[in-house]
């Protein structure tokens, strides 16, 4: 049956893709809270270059952002003198972490705005200092109301990460097509493919749930 | 002990946009006093707490708290508006207990009183949870240490929230209608803590209410607050049972 | 040269002006297939809606599966299953058409959810306020929920279509020359990648802008309560 052949292929590829899932949302995660703790402070000069790059990432498309880094990338590091030359794998992280994290920044920025002010007050009254207060107090606090958003983040992720086959990373999705372009059995393959990302996205969105869950344990105790 | 006023508003004028709120406010508390104040909403009674726990800057005038300026700081003769330094270093003067409680939800009662002592005083764990066993002790949850705040009923989140600001050792303890958020029935057993705290000597109190037995029972003054000034203000007995100002009787007489 | 035109690299300044022209050309494809493929995603989101909302389970128990496998599966892999499987089976359609077509489906999911909830909404005593007066359920539908739940649908819409604009890209893998398209085409063949990449990046960026402020306009000028019926 040739949906067995290619099931190694594939499963090589799918195994690229979870690596490059993994580390993209992880660094994605650290460039969500870094540009949205950013956005959050009222020191103009942290808030406005967060919000400048994080408008950057947004309204452009992540393809146009992949590219950029990959082709265009080189180009200026020759210009200053630096080699800037990214492998597929480092490139296709940097671009989803980036775009990733431009979204998560709104979602952490908006959900620190949400802690109440008497919290903050109660913090100020025990004479904790900002850094203090954002650290102990309103991060635990806005960490759950984040989940939610992230879970939807985390599989956009996951299937933004079939663009890297673009730039010929060997993912599930460029195995996918190598073996379509020798077979020419379009059909069996991409039904594979759209199942297999699909039964891993449902797993990314179980984990999430799961993970929302123990960070908002405090909140149903 | 040194003569100074625990603390002192000179003149001090507060604005929200277009509404005045405080009006050339002139206030002293003796160290070691017990002063209630009592009037309308709106009047600025909050208003002055929260100026002293600098929640709320002002527009005018000075705030002395033990003989230091709050709001401004000393630079050679002049006065010039205070840095965030300075006031971190004042806030340690005072602790607030407020109406909504405001405990924080995602520690514990015990991680709520050791949390500001161990970061912010530097105690080490261990002395800090002495503290905190010293002070439930004191409010009467010594068993609920370990429980989370929504676990417990308005009247105990209260008392925890007391045992949270005792824990800072402040000179002034304030308190904002700390018993209007909480059902009649356990409005008592948070009265009882306050009163056990008046009867510290060295504790001075300022105390914004509505319980005017309270209020009479262990204020030394009591303030009466309209329109963001002192209409008048005296012993309890006297302010209670012959009010000399037709505000205050009409106010005493709702 | 390109589209019929021709670009000139004597120094960056002019490379850059000179392709400026070509890019738009690409823009103007981009947007084509912005519009049609959030046309799609609008029409079949609320056939989508409609059948999840069904009582029968055998109906609407499908459908959301459908809706959650649209969903969650990479638009890419929909296009190129698009492009290269309905050939096999007769049906041969432009890329163009392709490309909207998969952002349609793609699409078709979040917007089917944007109804729901914005029917889902409405509160309850809406409903039992126009059945103390009597009002059929077509009628009630007409005049008392629609109104309310445009309002709130047709920002959230918008800003689907301000994500269907970044996706068109993906539409260059499939030869479909937008803009992305052009500018890889115009790197390819001078070498020079920094140039066009960098205005593509920039001339998406103010088209997001233009569309979101748009957008944004709109959201104010729809009052929150509903459309106003006199």
């Amino acid at each position: 049956m040739p949906f067995l052949d290619y099931l190694p292929a594939l499963l090589q590829g799918a195994r690229v893709t979870v690596e490059l899932t993994l580390y993209s949302t992880v660094l994605g995660a650290l460039v969500a809270f870094g540009l949205g703790i950013g956005r959050h402070s009222r020191r103009a000069w942290l808030n406005v270059p967060c919000a400048v790059i994080v408008e950057i990432f947004r309204g452009t498309s992540l393809l146009v952002q992949l590219f950029w880094i990959y082709f265009a990338l080189p180009v200026l590091g020759e210009l200053v003198g630096l080699n800037l030359r990214l492998e597929p794998m480092v490139a296709g992280t940097l671009a989803l972490a980036l775009n990733i994290g431009a979204y998560g920044a709104e979602v952490v920025r908006g959900a620190l705005q949400a802690v109440p002010t008497e919290q903050l007050e109660a913090a100020k009254a025990l004479d904790f200092s900002g850094r203090q207060t954002l650290w102990r107090i309103s991060l635990p606090q806005a960490l759950p109301e984040m989940m939610p958003s992230f879970g939807n983040l985390a599989i956009q992720n996951l299937k933004d990460t079939a663009l890297v086959s673009l730039i010929s990373l060997g993912d599930l999705a460029f195995r996918a097509e190598q073996i379509r372009n020798f077979t020419q059995d379009s059909t069996t393959v991409y039904t594979m493919l759209l199942l297999m990302y699909f039964g891993m996205a449902l797993v990314l969105s179980a984990l999430m749930s799961l993970l929302g869950r123990r960070v908002g344990a405090w909140r149903n105790a | 002990m040194t003569n100074n006023p625990a603390i002192e508003f000179k003149r001090v004028v507060k604005k929200f946009g277009d509404t005045t709120i405080l009006n050339n406010l002139d206030l002293s508390v003796a160290q070691g006093e017990k002063v209630s104040i009592i009037g309308p909403s709106g009047s600025g009674k909050s208003t002055v707490l929260r100026i002293l726990m600098t929640l709320e800057p002002i527009d005018d005038g000075v705030v002395y708290v033990a003989g230091r300026p709050l709001w401004h700081e000393k630079q050679g003769d002049v006065l010039v508006p205070a840095r965030e330094a300075h006031l971190r270093e004042m806030r340690k003067h005072m602790g607030m207990v407020f109406q909504q409680f405001n405990l924080f939800p995602h520690m514990t009662v015990r991680r709520n009183i050791t949390e500001a002592p161990r970061h912010v005083l530097g105690l080490t764990q261990q002395h800090a949870n002495e503290r905190a066993d010293e002070y439930l002790a004191l409010v009467g949850l010594t068993e609920h240490a370990d429980k989370f705040p929504r676990q417990l009923s308005g009247g105990q989140q209260q008392r925890v929230a007391i045992a949270r600001a005792l824990a800072m050792q402040p000179q002034i303890m304030l308190f904002d209608e700390p018993t209007s958020a909480l059902d009649p029935e356990l409005v008592g057993e948070v009265l009882q803590v306050i009163q056990n705290l008046a009867s510290k000597d060295d504790l001075t109190l300022l105390l914004v209410t509505h319980e005017m037995q309270f209020a009479r029972k262990i204020s030394d003054r009591v303030c009466f607050f309209d329109k963001g000034e002192i209409v008048e203000q005296g012993a309890p007995d006297a302010l209670f049972d012959t009010p000399q100002e037709p505000r205050t009787q009409a106010f005493l007489q709702r | 040269m390109l589209f019929d035109m021709h670009w000139n690299t004597d120094t960056h300044w002019s490379f850059a002006v000179s392709i400026l022209p070509i890019l738009l050309r690409g823009m103007w494809v981009t947007l084509q297939a912005a519009a049609i493929g959030f046309v799609l995603a609008a029409l079949l989101g609320l056939v989508l809606a409609g059948l999840k909302s069904v009582r029968y389970r055998i109906i609407a128990w499908p459908a959301r599966v459908i809706s959650e496998f649209l969903r969650d599966t990479p638009l890419l892999i929909q296009l190129f299953f698009l492009y290269y499987v309905l050939p096999d089976y007769g049906i041969v359609l432009p890329a163009f058409m392709t490309g909207a077509l998969a952002l349609g489906l793609q699409y078709s999911a979040y917007t089917s959810e944007v109804y729901r909830a914005g029917i889902e909404a409405i509160p309850k005593g809406q409903y039992e306020a126009a059945r103390a007066l009597d009002l059929s359920n077509l009628h009630t539908f007409r005049v008392i929920v629609l109104p309310q739940a445009i309002a709130r649908i047709i920002p959230a819409l918008g800003n689907y279509l301000v994500s269907i604009m970044k996706d068109v890209p993906l539409l260059s893998v499939v030869s479909v020359v937008e803009m992305l398209g052009v500018a890889k085409i115009i790197g390819d063949r001078t070498f020079n990648y920094l140039i066009p990449l960098s205005m593509v990046g920039g001339l998406y960026l103010l088209m997001t802008l233009i569309a979101a402020s748009a957008i944004r306009l709109l959201d104010r000028k729809l009052p929150a309560q509903g459309i106003p019926l006199k």
